[in-house]
């Protein structure tokens, strides 16, 4: 972790308001490129507001966003798609893959809105499943794949396309301890290829697994384990 | 990784038309039985407005047909009334002077007498069948253009002697199947030999339910008293409506007025024409039924975005742009209803040549017609997506993520 890498995610004074509730408040984070990092807090901490801000689905009400260098204030709602489709890559607890539909078609579509053409996103979403050793299940459902599976194809289709960020909401959450443990090596293995990983969780033991742990109560950043170089870094808490 | 410097906004990749109709497409493969219901109700509309078109369409190329077989410049003079409201006669000069008109191709007549046909002498004598019994000249096929399907028609020899020829009704009526020496019909109180049948004729209807003897024949043997009772006449193609106007004064030179002309070629075509009246109210039909369908595929659409606000959300968070989503939802709506408009349009094909089949008819579906539904299904599937799809595009990536 040198400071001279730029930073991919830069958030300062970030306040989220829902109506009268205040679900993130004066939230600074620095995330630097190929971090990998933990989001830890119970239900309710905020996690899942700070992982909105973080992905651009939804703008803060009060602070400054910048993530891979770009304001978000300043982008459009067309710009800010486009920053997601080339800059962010998102794994859920859920899963989100649609019934019905292969594998291969699933992780294609990572790429869908990128602009990349049919035949080559396929040949990349082959490779990505490989990559994540379901090269044996191209052509599966998600009801003929476990949870374990379900999750390793979802985050092939988040790292299609090489996104310098990937997102990851509790992606351990719906699974058992050793589907679990095989999705956070993959996580590992990404970070190790170089991708910035932002892990939120309520598991503690998850958290402290990872290099650096950031934790949240009641939409505040309690505990940040990288605070003092981060201060080094300049500005952050 | 790509570079990227601070400043240049990213800009959202367009989506080429292929991958648009594969993402509407993969919406309708998942929920087949809901996409074949909803198409269902488009395609019931579609295929009764076809169904329609096509079937009056091909009752007209029949018309059509025929009336270029048959021509449409025969004309037919039969007697009017008199002013006392007594039954006219036309004078048995008529035939003759028609004839020396020179736009007249030919002129041919039938005289009607009073007598009756029976299958045998047993039958009794109200049994008629409403046949009637006509003295015909020889020349009278050529004129009509009457065809026979069995026997000969009436030749200078016969028409002098016990000979008839039936038309269709009539022969059908009293079971006549073969011509011949052999069989035999009792008319006017006398055995008469059938020697030939004629074929259907559209122009001359009232042949059909005759018996025809010749006018020597009828004036021996039936008591003719000589007066034609319909002249046939061909008047040349470009001066049939001069001839009409003439007809009259020519036919009965001393009273016009008590001769009707009439050109049973526009008689046809004015039957045609009060078919249209029904063939507009079927129309109607068919386009309420479409719109029905159209409210099922609005419907169809509106449920499919609400349940799928996850998938929504997860295509915003993969990077699809408003546009992109209301795209797809737009696609998907006009594919589901396309659909229903090409299994409509087929539908409608097989509906018109099965019926055209059964009438005998030749089987037309105007391409306009065809071309015509299929347009509006994608106008139809336009309008019912248009507000499932303004929705799904507004939605939060958060909410439509959260949804699960």
């Amino acid at each position: 972790m040198t400071p001279v890498s730029r930073a991919v995610v830069e958030l300062a004074g970030v306040q989220q308001r829902y109506g009268d509730v205040v679900a993130l408040d004066g939230a600074d984070l620095t995330v630097s490129r190929g971090e990998l990092l933990a989001i830890v807090g119970p239900s309710g901490s905020g996690k899942s507001t700070l992982l909105n801000i973080m992905g651009t689905l939804s703008r803060p009400s009060r602070g400054t966003v910048r993530i891979d260098g770009h304001d978000v204030a300043a982008l459009s709602d067309r710009e800010l798609s486009a920053l997601r489709a080339g800059t962010i890559g998102f794994v859920f607890q859920q899963f989100h893959l649609s019934p019905g539909v292969p594998a291969l078609d699933s992780v294609a579509d990572g790429l869908l809105y990128s602009g990349t053409p049919h035949g080559e996103r396929r040949r990349a979403a082959e490779a990505a499943l490989r990559e994540v050793g379901l090269g044996h299940r191209l052509w599966h459902r998600p009801h003929e794949l476990s949870g374990g599976e379900k999750q390793r194809v979802a985050i092939a289709r988040a790292v299609l396309g090489d996104p310098p960020l990937l997102l990851a909401d509790e992606p351990t959450g719906a699974l058992d301890s050793r589907s679990g443990a095989a999705v956070l090596d993959l996580l590992h293995g990404l970070h190790r290829a170089g991708t910035t990983v932002v892990v939120i969780t309520h598991d503690r033991d998850i958290a402290a697994s990872l290099p650096r742990e950031v934790r949240l109560r009641d939409g505040r950043i309690e505990h940040d384990s990288a605070a003092r170089r981060a201060v080094g870094a300049g500005g952050a808490r | 990784m790509k570079a990227r410097t601070t400043g240049t906004a990213p800009r959202a990749a367009r989506m080429s038309p292929a991958d648009m109709l594969r993402v509407g497409g993969a919406g309708l493969r998942s929920r087949p039985m809901r996409v074949f219901l909803s198409a269902l109700g488009i395609a019931i509309g579609i295929a009764a407005m076809v169904g329609v078109v096509g079937i009056s369409t091909s009752s007209r190329e029949d018309l059509n047909r025929k009336l270029d077989a048959l021509g449409t410049n025969l004309l037919t003079v039969s007697p009017g009334q008199s002013f006392s409201g007594e039954e006219a006669r036309l004078p048995k000069s008529a035939v003759q002077m028609i004839g020396r008109m020179p736009q007249v191709e030919s002129v041919s007549a039938v005289g009607k007498t009073d007598a009756k046909v029976f299958r045998t002498d047993r039958v009794p004598e109200e049994e008629t069948g409403g046949i009637a019994v006509l003295a015909a000249r020889t020349d009278l096929p050529r004129t009509v253009g009457a065809r026979l399907t069995a026997g000969r028609w009436l030749n200078a020899a016969n028409s002098r002697y016990p000979a008839v020829v039936l038309g269709p009704k009539a022969a059908d009526h009293l079971g006549i199947r073969t011509t011949g020496r052999d069989t035999q019909v009792w008319l006017g109180g006398r055995w008469f030999t059938v020697v030939g049948v004629l074929a259907p004729n559209e122009l001359a209807p009232d042949l059909d339910a005759s018996a025809l003897v010749g006018w020597g024949a009828a004036a021996r043997y039936l008591d003719f008293d000589g007066y034609p009772t319909t002249v046939h006449t061909r008047a040349e193609e470009s001066a049939v409506g001069r001839v009409q106007e003439l007809l009259g004064a020519t036919a009965n030179p001393e009273s016009p007025n008590e001769v009707t002309v009439s050109r049973p070629s526009d008689a046809l075509a004015a039957k045609e024409a009060s078919d249209d009246a029904l063939s507009g109210l079927l129309l109607g039909l068919g386009a309420v039924a479409l719109l029905v369908g159209g409210v099922g595929v609005a419907n169809t659409m509106v449920i499919s975005v609400l349940e799928r606000r996850a998938e929504i959300g997860l295509r915003r968070a993969l990077g699809a742009t408003r546009g992109q989503i209301r795209g797809q939802f737009l696609c998907e709506s006009q594919l589901l209803s396309a659909l229903g408009g090409i299994g409509g349009v087929l539908l409608g094909i097989a509906v018109t040549t099965g019926y055209a089949a059964y009438q005998g008819w030749p089987s037309v579906v105007p391409l306009w017609a065809m071309a015509g539904g299929v347009t509006a299904t994608l106008v139809i599937g336009g309008l019912a997506g248009f507000y499932p799809a303004v929705r799904a595009a507004r939605l939060p990536p958060t909410d439509a993520l959260a949804a699960t």
